[in-house]
């Protein structure tokens, strides 16, 4: 039986046996105080009105108060707050409201509110249209002679399949591949140790245990000569033989994404708290050990750290690392431990790294697994 | 020129006039003599004993108020008390300084009301001078920092955009953008910076409270502190101009405020629309339907 079947006005005769509670249909329509009391008509109109009209006021003072107020250096304030902003955002506001409660006031009081049934239609076109359709599809076909004529079908084929190809080609305008750039930092053995920001060199005295040092290598500060084995500088002719060049202080995007990954804090804690894995034993100095900044996980930047639990948290997924136990994963969806820079100090005394991170920095990717 | 030469000859005049006066002599010995005992009282030995003697006074009283007040958890000498575990009870205290003394019991940390995770701040328990001597205590166990000066953190010197820039990069990560604070594991928190006196800010990042790691000053300079310590301060009395911060939390308090009001709002609006309306009682106007 379909719908159309069941409508009360069908004519078709119900084969179902009667519903165990019977239809009690539409209540009598009752009528509002604004259908029989002139007045009170009268009354709602007014109201509906009277609010479309103080929404047209509300934007004239939005016009108004876009002029009036100050904003910039020195805005005009209200309450504590930018009277500019307020005002802007009040009056916008209040006009569009008041226009939706106007609405819809009116459709509650005025607007006819007789109950209407509307009965559902089948959504199946009749078998006529079917047929129809179908008949001028084939015949479409048969006409274009698609079927017969093979060379014009494959070339259209083939035409159309190539249009794909530019759409992949236009894909190495993503950049070029990333490369080795991934398993790299610009770290180096002798590169000295320097706090974010200020680019203060540090020496291992200058910790206390329970320190937190934010750092970055020193070439985003000064450039990085060549050193010989002992840790001193080579003058030019010596880094020329050796055919190195001095690192320049690099700029603009380069910088940042550098930074990004080169970022290390710098922890002290007291030695004995210290558990160093097999081959770490010498990659810290009194105490004194690096981790890099980003998160294993996603990259986050993390330095909420615990100085008497030594416990390093992420703040964007709650990872936890602890770095007394080398970096190791506590808590948290990360899956690998703490990268560690390997500390030494050079000939002047100042924290340096004795070569790049051993591993790659940050969170995991395609051909790390 | 003239009018120059002419102004001091009257000048050089006047001097010698005085000089020829009776007291003259006198008045000059008088004042060589006041300076004289001035210098000698400034360098004597003597002044530097009452020196010494003041602050082995303040030693003594603050010897005095720590054993009532303290050694119950930090021992009786400042040298902490382990528990079986091998954890602090009371952290020892030899070597932490008068900066960390003015700090724990100037914000009302100390003494702690009961063993938590994190000492709260709350009402402070001693005047000014026993929070001094109790510093004098305490700085005599062991060489520590001391209580900065008041220049050192004055925060109309600082330098605001740099101090902005060494607190995002060391600081956001804790006490949040605006300072507000946030939450840490185990139920610890990075308490808000918006109400702290710079001199506590200055004395927190020399000392390194609870889990707060040190900031010592030959890493990051007094400069670098004071620069940090003039952001805070501009943060603080820059005008909301976007509107209400809501604490500055960030999407928790306004996705909260979205939820609970801007939900609650729109509900209220669809219980309006879909509310029946008022029906009248009375016979039909004008005699129809």
């Amino acid at each position: 039986m379909t719908d159309l079947e069941n409508r009360p006005d069908s004519g078709v005769v119900r084969h179902e046996p009667e519903e165990p509670i019977a239809d009690p249909g539409l209540p009598p329509h009752e009528l509002r105080p604004t259908d029989v009391d002139e007045k009170a008509e009268r009354r709602a109109e007014r109201q509906v009105a009277g609010m479309f009209l103080l929404s047209a006021v509300f934007t004239v003072l939005f016009c108004v108060s876009y002029f009036v107020f100050a904003i910039g250096d020195d805005p005009t304030m209200v309450l504590g707050l930018g009277a500019s902003n307020v005002a802007l955002g009040f009056c916008l506001g209040m006009a569009l409201l008041l226009i939706g409660v106007g609405a819809i006031q009116w459709a509650r009081k005025l607007m006819g509110d007789e109950e209407i049934v509307e009965m559902r239609h089948p959504a199946r076109s009749s078998d006529e249209d079917r047929e129809e359709a179908v008949a001028s599809l084939t015949e479409g076909v048969e006409q274009s002679g698609i079927g017969r004529r093979p060379l014009i079908r494959n070339t259209l084929l083939l035409s159309t399949g190539l249009l794909g190809v530019p759409a992949i080609i236009a894909l190495r305008d993503l950049g070029p591949l990333p490369g080795d750039k991934l398993y790299h930092t610009v770290w180096r053995k002798w590169m000295r140790v320097v706090q974010d920001v200020t680019g203060t060199p540090i020496k291992p005295e200058d910790l206390q245990v329970g320190q937190l040092v934010n750092a970055q290598p020193d070439v985003f500060y000064r450039p990085f000569n060549p050193k010989d084995s002992d840790g001193d500088d080579l003058t030019a002719a010596q880094a020329e033989a050796r055919g190195e060049e001095p690192l320049e202080v690099p700029e603009g995007v380069e910088l940042q994404q550098e930074k990004a990954k080169a970022a290390t804090i710098v922890v002290r804690m007291e030695p004995s708290d210290i558990t160093p894995s097999k081959g770490r034993e010498d990659w810290g100095i009194d105490g004194i050990l690096a981790y890099s900044k980003i998160c294993t996980h996603v990259g986050c930047p993390i330095s909420l750290w615990e100085q008497q639990t030594h416990h390093l948290l992420c703040p964007c997924h709650q990872s936890t690392f602890d770095l007394a136990d080398n970096g190791k994963v506590i808590f948290g969806p990360a899956n690998r431990a703490l990268p560690q820079l390997p500390l030494m100090v050079d000939p002047d005394g100042y924290l340096v790294a004795q070569s790049d991170y051993t591993e790659p920095v940050g969170p995991s990717f395609w051909e790390r697994g | 020129m003239r009018l120059l030469s002419q102004t001091t000859r009257r000048l050089a005049g006047g001097l010698s006039r005085h000089r020829r006066r009776k007291l003259a002599g006198p008045a000059v010995l008088l004042i060589a003599l006041m300076l004289t005992g001035g210098l000698f009282a400034l360098f004597s030995p003597a002044q530097a004993e009452t020196k010494k003697a003041n602050d082995a006074d303040d030693v003594a009283a603050g010897r005095a108020l720590f054993l009532v007040g303290c050694s119950s958890c930090h021992g009786a000498n400042g040298e902490g008390i382990a528990t079986k575990r091998g954890n602090n009870y009371g952290p020892p205290l030899v070597g932490v300084g008068a900066a960390a003394v003015d700090f724990q019991v100037g914000t009302g940390r100390m003494p702690l009301a009961g063993p938590t995770v994190q000492a709260p701040r709350k009402k402070v328990s001693y005047t000014k001078e026993e929070i001094q001597q109790l510093g004098a205590y305490v700085q005599s166990l062991g060489p520590g920092p001391a209580v900065p000066e008041s220049e050192e953190y004055d925060p109309n010197e600082g330098d605001v955009s740099r101090g902005g820039a060494i607190f995002r990069t060391n600081c956001t990560a804790c006490h949040n953008f605006a300072g507000a604070g946030g939450a840490l594991p185990g139920g610890k928190y990075a308490p808000k910076l918006t109400d702290v006196s710079s001199k506590h800010i200055f004395e927190a990042l020399l000392t390194g409270p609870q889990q707060m790691p040190v900031f010592s000053n030959d890493v990051l300079t007094p400069a670098d502190k004071r620069d940090v310590i003039s952001y805070l301060r501009q943060n603080d009395d820059a005008p909301k101009y976007g509107g209400f911060s809501m604490g500055t939390l960030g999407p928790v308090s306004e996705g909260m405020f979205a939820w609970l009001v801007g939900i609650g709002v729109l509900v209220g609006f669809a219980v309006w629309i879909a509310a029946h309306t008022a029906r009248a009682k009375k016979a039909v106007k004008g005699g129809q339907q």
